[in-house]
């Protein structure tokens, strides 16, 4: 169908919308219902567009008619097709947690939900840079008032250092797209891959500035060194179905990092190309290195997955800066399984801190859980994942990542990091099992509430998908090999979206 | 004209990004608003400076580029409307902590070591 491929930014738009509406949003139960049928439509109408994007190819969607480039078109290629459906299938999950409970402690919780749903998936499907822009005010705008959500000081003080941070990124954004327009006399992402490779002397060096801009800002939501200091509390403090979507708020970064990097100013740049590569090698590495120290360092287990959350985002950046099919190809494999694993963490901490009574998420004595063999096997699963070993889907992306490293020197920077920062998360994981599951004193607390049926629902989905991409991981890697390989064509990812536009 | 613009944009960027490092949320909030100023103005150079030229073809004899003024409308509205949460975010921190530091407590001042709040100093 023609326009499938904007359906992930309309349904979750309407959705949101009729939430707001009065026989709706009066109701708590009937939001709900809506949110998971909004949740599940998303899902089911994400997997056709990815099916028939794999059937029949690019799908160009020109928003009222305009062509590229001088309308806003919508790229539903693998790649974006890919990370829509992993936003949906995410957000349908964190939503089944959510509707347990969590969502009664503020106000819009749902609506807000899909509009930050929204600003995700246009942030994928857009094909114009400052559309872009405007996605990812829309996602940032929904995730500030999520932050909140359900309030309290901890919160408050998150939300201040991560608002004033985003807006600042905000501003240098601009001037980044105010620079390359200038520069580029266009907008529209193809459209500047085409004419980047033109400039010269002077020009090329503004161009420079303000493409190395842009990489300082979505560092910054990707959590790149320098910028990763608001994530470990910004996470941790947030409420659990927030924090499980946030887990795809650094990818949106990561994303925008690969698209603009590799399709813009990647190999036939001219003056300008691979401009990021010499920035992100040591900046990937240090992420690495600092998330592992966080790791080590962390005194809960919200904190042990924001770090861990800060180690992948290292990992996908080291695969950007290796630039190669492989690594992309990799590197999408990846963000799939520390997306869905480390949302998964996310919210089986939210319910063991709430059955350890004042102990909470923390790695202290205390009291024993009321579901003592669900969790434990919940986070067996999810710290195997994590940690990446055999047979889950973690050792599968990192054996990817680890291949994909192609000189001697990059193995010998990648390889140690990436096995230590392993390590690191398998002494913490063991450390903090230990202390969660077998010291323990005293009775059950008495205000422990065992988990709902749909909470255990959700956290299984995500933690099954885990053990789903092992099995079906040729063909899922076949996938992210052809969208690799779409993503390094400039014929197919720039040239063949302008029409009327030869080589 | 392109100098003293060049100079108005720069001086505006400057003073931003000085308030907004400044510990205070009020100083930080002025500071966001003169760089999101400092932003359209740039952004609306990005067109280069023309003068008599309208946007609309027709009306003038040269015309100038009406993509950054469409440009500049989006990023006021959105910089408004950031502002505007960032303001009322700041007083709600204000009243949840107890003060109007962006890290939620004061820093110990040289000399008032009576005040400081129980740290292991």
């Amino acid at each position: 169908m023609q326009h499938l491929s904007i359906f992930p930014i309309l349904i979750p738009l309407l959705f949101g919308a009729i939430m707001l509406l009065p026989p709706i949003s009066r109701d708590i139960n009937s939001q709900r219902i809506t949110s998971i049928i909004g949740t599940l439509f998303l899902l089911i109408s994400s997997a056709v567009l990815l099916y028939q994007i794999n059937a029949q190819g690019v799908q160009l969607y020109a928003l009222g008619g305009w062509q590229a480039p001088f309308g806003i078109a919508l790229v539903a290629d693998k790649v974006s097709s890919l990370l829509v459906l992993l936003t949906a299938f995410l957000a349908f999950c964190v939503m089944l947690y959510a509707v347990a409970g969590q969502d009664k402690g503020g106000a819009y919780f749902h609506p807000l939900f899909m509009f930050q749903i929204m600003g995700i998936n246009g942030a994928f499907l857009t094909g114009d840079i400052f559309n872009l822009f405007v996605f990812f005010e829309v996602l940032l705008i929904a995730s500030y008032a999520l932050l909140i959500h359900a309030g309290g000081k901890q919160k408050t003080q998150a939300a201040l250092h991560y608002v004033i941070l985003n807006l600042v990124g905000s501003s240098l954004f601009l001037f980044g797209l105010g620079i390359l327009y200038g520069t580029l006399g266009t907008l529209n992402m193809a459209d500047m891959a085409i004419k980047v490779g033109q400039l010269q002397g002077e020009t090329a060096t503004l161009a420079k500035t303000g493409a190395l801009l842009l990489l300082v800002v979505f560092g910054l939501k990707a959590a790149m060194l320098p910028m990763h200091f608001w994530l470990p509390k910004t996470y941790a403090s947030a409420s659990a179905p927030v924090a499980a979507l946030f887990a795809i708020m650094t990818k949106v970064g990561i994303y925008s990092i690969f698209r603009v990097y590799t399709v813009i100013f990647g190999d036939d740049a001219g003056e300008l190309a691979n401009i990021a590569t010499p920035w992100l090698w040591p900046m990937a590495l240090l992420t690495i290195t600092i998330g592992t120290i966080g790791v080590f360092a962390s005194p809960g287990i919200k904190t042990l997955s924001a770090n861990l959350v800060i180690i992948s985002s290292g990992s996908l950046l080291a695969c950007a800066a290796i630039n190669s099919e492989a690594a992309t190809s990799a590197a999408l494999y990846y963000m799939v399984h520390s997306t869905l694993a480390s949302a998964g963490l996310f919210l089986l901490a939210d319910v063991m801190s709430r059955q350890r009574g004042k102990a909470e998420d923390r790695f202290v004595r205390s009291r024993p859980f009321v579901q003592p063999r669900l969790l434990g096997f919940g986070f067996a699963i999810s710290a195997l994942a994590l940690i990446g070993m055999p047979p889950l889907s973690g050792f599968v992306g990192k054996i990817m990542i680890l291949q994909a490293t192609q000189s001697s020197a990059q193995t010998m920077w990648v390889w140690p990091l990436i096995l230590i920062g392993s390590l690191a998360a398998l002494i913490a994981f063991s450390r903090a099992g230990t202390t969660l599951f077998w010291r323990h004193n005293g009775s059950v607390a008495a205000e422990a509430e065992p988990a709902k049926i749909t909470e255990i629902m959700g956290i299984g989905l995500l933690l099954f998908a885990s053990p789903i991409l092992v099995v079906f991981g040729g063909d899922i890697s076949e996938f992210t090999q052809q969208a690799a390989h779409h993503l390094h064509d400039i014929q197919a990812s720039a040239y063949a979206l302008l029409p009327g536009v030869a080589q | 004209m392109e100098g003293l613009y060049a100079f108005c944009v720069g001086l505006l960027t400057a003073c931003g990004i000085f308030l907004a490092l400044r510990g205070r949320t009020f100083s930080v909030v002025i500071g966001l608003t003169l760089l999101s100023y400092a932003v359209n103005l740039f952004l609306f150079a990005s067109g280069r400076l023309k003068l008599n030229a309208a946007a609309v073809l027709g009306e003038s004899e040269q015309y100038s580029d009406p993509l950054p003024q469409a440009l500049v409308l989006t990023a006021i509205v959105i910089g408004f409307a950031m502002t505007a949460f960032a303001v009322i975010l700041a007083m709600r921190a204000r009243a949840d902590l107890g003060n109007d530091h962006v890290d939620g407590t004061l820093p110990a001042q040289p000399g008032d070591a009576s005040k400081k709040s129980g740290g292991s100093q």
